[in-house]
């Protein structure tokens, strides 16, 4: 039983980014109809917004330290972050340890910039082209930000860690009543499954409590009577982009310290996110949710040792598998609405 | 004549003459100066590529320029076709005839599983679905089916299956070549001809790669201008009216999804039998990415489109990874000084490694002004010239008339 539940947090966390990469993707195609291949390079924009605000908090001077000597005798030079001797000791110090947390607030407004910028500069001339341009063109600009991060930060994975208090395991069995030891789990994996549950919510939230939610799915739904009836639905649509740009944007801040990033990060996950998108039901955004963080359990409990000794390297492909299972079965996918992409 | 009307044919012989004096062609700078080093393509590894990546577009076209359906997971039968030939080499002998063959079955046969299914959904869902089986097949050879622990080991993984001495090869003759030959002809042999300071190779796995994109090139034409390809158009056109009078299109994209996928795998057979090995990278989705950027480069839906595509890449990338920041400054040397040095520490992000970026860039002005690729290019340039000439020929019969008119 404890193992089982382990496999379960397991998969949460790689759901948890399934699940809102998988949304904006969604959400794009449910407002703009438009398939978003570049989706994948915005989580991994949002993975290096963490990067480059750790490399400014980390920005240092020099400075020639009389008290201690190096093994020369030397006065040692000492390497001060700027924020260290603006903030102090220990406030400079404390900030640059929160540094993946504080980019959330960093990667907003840059992933806003980013999502407007592709909405009304590229992707706006190609809603009435047909869907293999829109496909084209956005895998285009997916490679084109890969190779401009690539050509920027190097090809190498660059280490992001969690806040101090938040790396390491703590004993989650004991929390539910089993024994110690039993389930040893890493905290910031958990706090990246509430943290995506408190998008998820927010996001649908958005959708279901405000006006501008309401005309938002009215647009979805029928977006030339939208527009008869005077209300700009172009611009709405364009802030959903930014807003799906930003669910994806801070998911990647979050998993920097689960996976250090590197530039095909978000290819990687792409491809998989597509297929979670069409096993939930492509235009549903409850069905991505849901087949995001099924796919994730699932993948984590074919990983298991016991499951892959009777069925070896299942884990590598279980996934593809299942989506076939479900495509053969239910082609509309788990929550699929007639009509959506039919034709 | 030759079961073509006369503008195919034309375009066929074309062809022909090109691939038969593409050494030449290829080779215009003479031996041993700077430009040769640059831009002479001659050499038979590239040429085998702009051949054999020519035969996989041409294929491709068949399913996405006729039919309309995008796959992004053309790759996997490249690399199945590979693999396929390499196991040939490994069990069989060094010739490459049954290695072309079984490349060919096996991708046929898994381009009909991948084909059956993926065929269930037609547009965003097709594109997804392809590219998802492909990227389980690159995970079944990276990892799962290639482990040398335990028992199935048909792709060896990371390392790249490849022949070793010690494995069987039943119909190896007494004196058999130890490469991959033809009845004899090894495919690395060449042909050195001098001519003055020019040097050009003529090699035997070129000219085996050349005759056999000739012939699938013949084929597609055949496709193109049949029933058969008529239909595959109409389903490109509206395959729901096509529906509704009653017809089923699946068998029809069935059979064009099957026939590429045995294009893509003869390539991926021809690409071992030049060189016995094969990869798993050859199966990544961006492999796949890759073919679709040269056929929409090329012109989808065009006879001629996936040849000018694939061997325009292939040419560009070869350059471009060859040019350095010191041949950068070489070259800008006439520049003043700052603006030299401005100029070559922009330019770097696009040559060398990051010929990617420029690969990415230049498909996105494709797709975005000039959907129809290179042969849309030289439609419109050959109109503008027309408008000319017609321009020019107008105000040729005004000046014409106006002696005329002023002698009434």
């Amino acid at each position: 039983m404890d193992a089982v539940i382990l496999q379960v947090l397991n998969g949460l966390d790689k759901g948890s980014a399934y699940a809102l990469i998988a949304l904006g993707l969604t959400l794009i195609f449910g407002t703009l109809g438009v398939v978003n291949f570049a989706h994948g390079a915005l989580f991994m924009i949002g993975a290096f917004c963490a990067v480059t605000l750790q490399r400014i908090l980390t920005f240092s001077y020099s400075v020639i330290d009389e008290t201690q000597k190096d093994f020369l005798g030397n006065p040692l030079k000492v390497e001060t972050p700027y924020v260290v001797s603006w903030f102090g000791e220990a406030t400079g110090n404390s900030i640059i340890d929160w540094s993946v947390p504080l980019a959330i607030l960093f990667s907003i407004p840059v992933m806003i910039a980013v999502g407007f910028t592709m909405e009304r500069g590229l992707i706006k001339h190609f809603y009435k082209r047909p869907h293999a341009d829109q496909i084209l063109v956005t895998f285009g600009l997916a490679i084109v930000l890969q190779e401009i991060v690539k050509a920027y930060y190097g090809a190498n994975p660059i280490p992001t860690p969690a806040p101090d208090a938040l790396t390491g395991s703590f004993d989650f069995g004991v929390l539910i009543g089993f024994g110690e030891n039993a389930i040893i789990y890493p905290i910031w994996r958990l706090v990246y499954f509430f943290f995506a549950l408190a998008i998820i919510f927010m996001v649908f939230a958005f959708l279901r409590f405000t006006t501008f939610g309401m005309v938002v799915r009215a647009g979805m739904a029928d977006r030339e009577t939208v527009g008869l009836l005077g209300i700009n639905i172009d611009r709405r649509f364009t802030i959903m982009f930014a807003v799906a740009a930003c669910v994806a944007g801070v998911a990647g801040v979050m998993y920097t310290p689960i996976n250090s990033p590197n530039y095909h990060m978000g290819m990687d996950f792409l491809v998989l996110s597509f297929v979670v998108v069409v096993v939930g039901g492509m235009g549903s955004l409850p069905g991505a949710v849901l087949a995001g963080f099924l796919l994730g359990v699932l993948e984590a409990f074919a990983s298991m040792n016991e499951i892959k000794a009777i069925v070896p390297g299942i884990d590598q492909i279980i996934i593809y598998l299942v989506a076939i299972a479900i495509l053969l079965t239910r082609p509309r996918g788990l929550m699929g609405r007639r009509g959506v992409m039919e034709e | 004549m030759i079961g073509l009307n006369r503008k195919d044919a034309l375009l066929f012989i074309t062809v022909t003459v090109l691939v038969i004096l593409a050494p030449f062609i290829l080779n215009p700078f003479p031996e041993g100066t700077a430009m040769a080093q640059m831009f002479n393509a001659g050499y038979p590894d590239l040429m085998q590529r702009f051949v054999i990546f020519g035969i996989l577009v041409i294929g491709f076209n068949i399913l996405f320029g006729l039919t309309g359906y995008l796959s992004f997971g053309h790759a996997a039968f490249l690399g199945i076709g590979s693999y396929s030939a390499v196991w040939m080499f490994k069990l069989l002998s060094y010739n490459v005839v049954p290695a072309i063959i079984l490349a060919i079955v096996v991708s046929g046969i898994a381009s009909l599983i991948i084909g059956y299914i993926a065929l269930r959904r037609t547009g965003i869902y097709f594109s997804i679905l392809t590219l998802a089986l492909a990227q389980m097949c690159f995970n079944l050879a990276y990892s799962v089916l290639g482990n040398p622990q335990k028992g199935i080991n048909l792709t060896n993984g990371e390392t790249g299956l490849q022949v070793y001495t010690s494995d069987p090869q039943y119909l190896m003759g007494e004196n058999a070549p130890e490469l991959p030959h033809l009845f004899g002809l090894v495919m690395r042999d060449s042909l050195e001809l001098e001519i003055g300071s020019w040097a050009f190779t003529l090699n035997a796995g070129y000219y085996l790669c050349g005759v056999i994109m000739l012939a699938t090139f013949y084929l597609s034409i055949r496709i193109f201008r049949s029933p058969f390809g008529l239909m595959l158009r109409a389903v490109k056109s509206n395959q729901q009216r096509l529906s509704y009078t009653g017809l089923n299109t699946r068998p029809y994209t069935l059979c064009a999804f099957v026939v590429s996928g045995m294009y893509a795998g003869l390539a991926g057979g021809l690409l071992s039998s030049m060189d016995p090995l094969a990869g798993a990278e050859r199966m990544h989705w961006t492999a796949s990415g890759e073919i679709v950027i040269m056929a929409i480069l090329g012109g989808a839906g065009t006879l001629i489109g996936p040849i000018l595509g694939s061997g325009f890449i292939e040419y560009f990338k070869n350059i471009l990874s060859k040019i350095n920041d010191n041949l950068l400054h070489q070259w800008l040397s006439f520049l003043p000084d700052g603006l030299e040095d401005a100029l070559v520490w922009v330019l770097h992000f696009f040559v060398g490694k990051g010929w990617h970026l420029t690969l990415g860039i230049l498909f996105m002005l494709v797709v975005i002004f000039l959907p129809g690729g290179l042969v849309e290019l030289g439609k419109r340039t050959g109109g503008l010239f027309d408008r000319f000439r017609n321009a020019a020929e107008g105000s040729g019969k005004e000046r014409n008339q106006s002696p005329r008119k002023a002698a009434e």
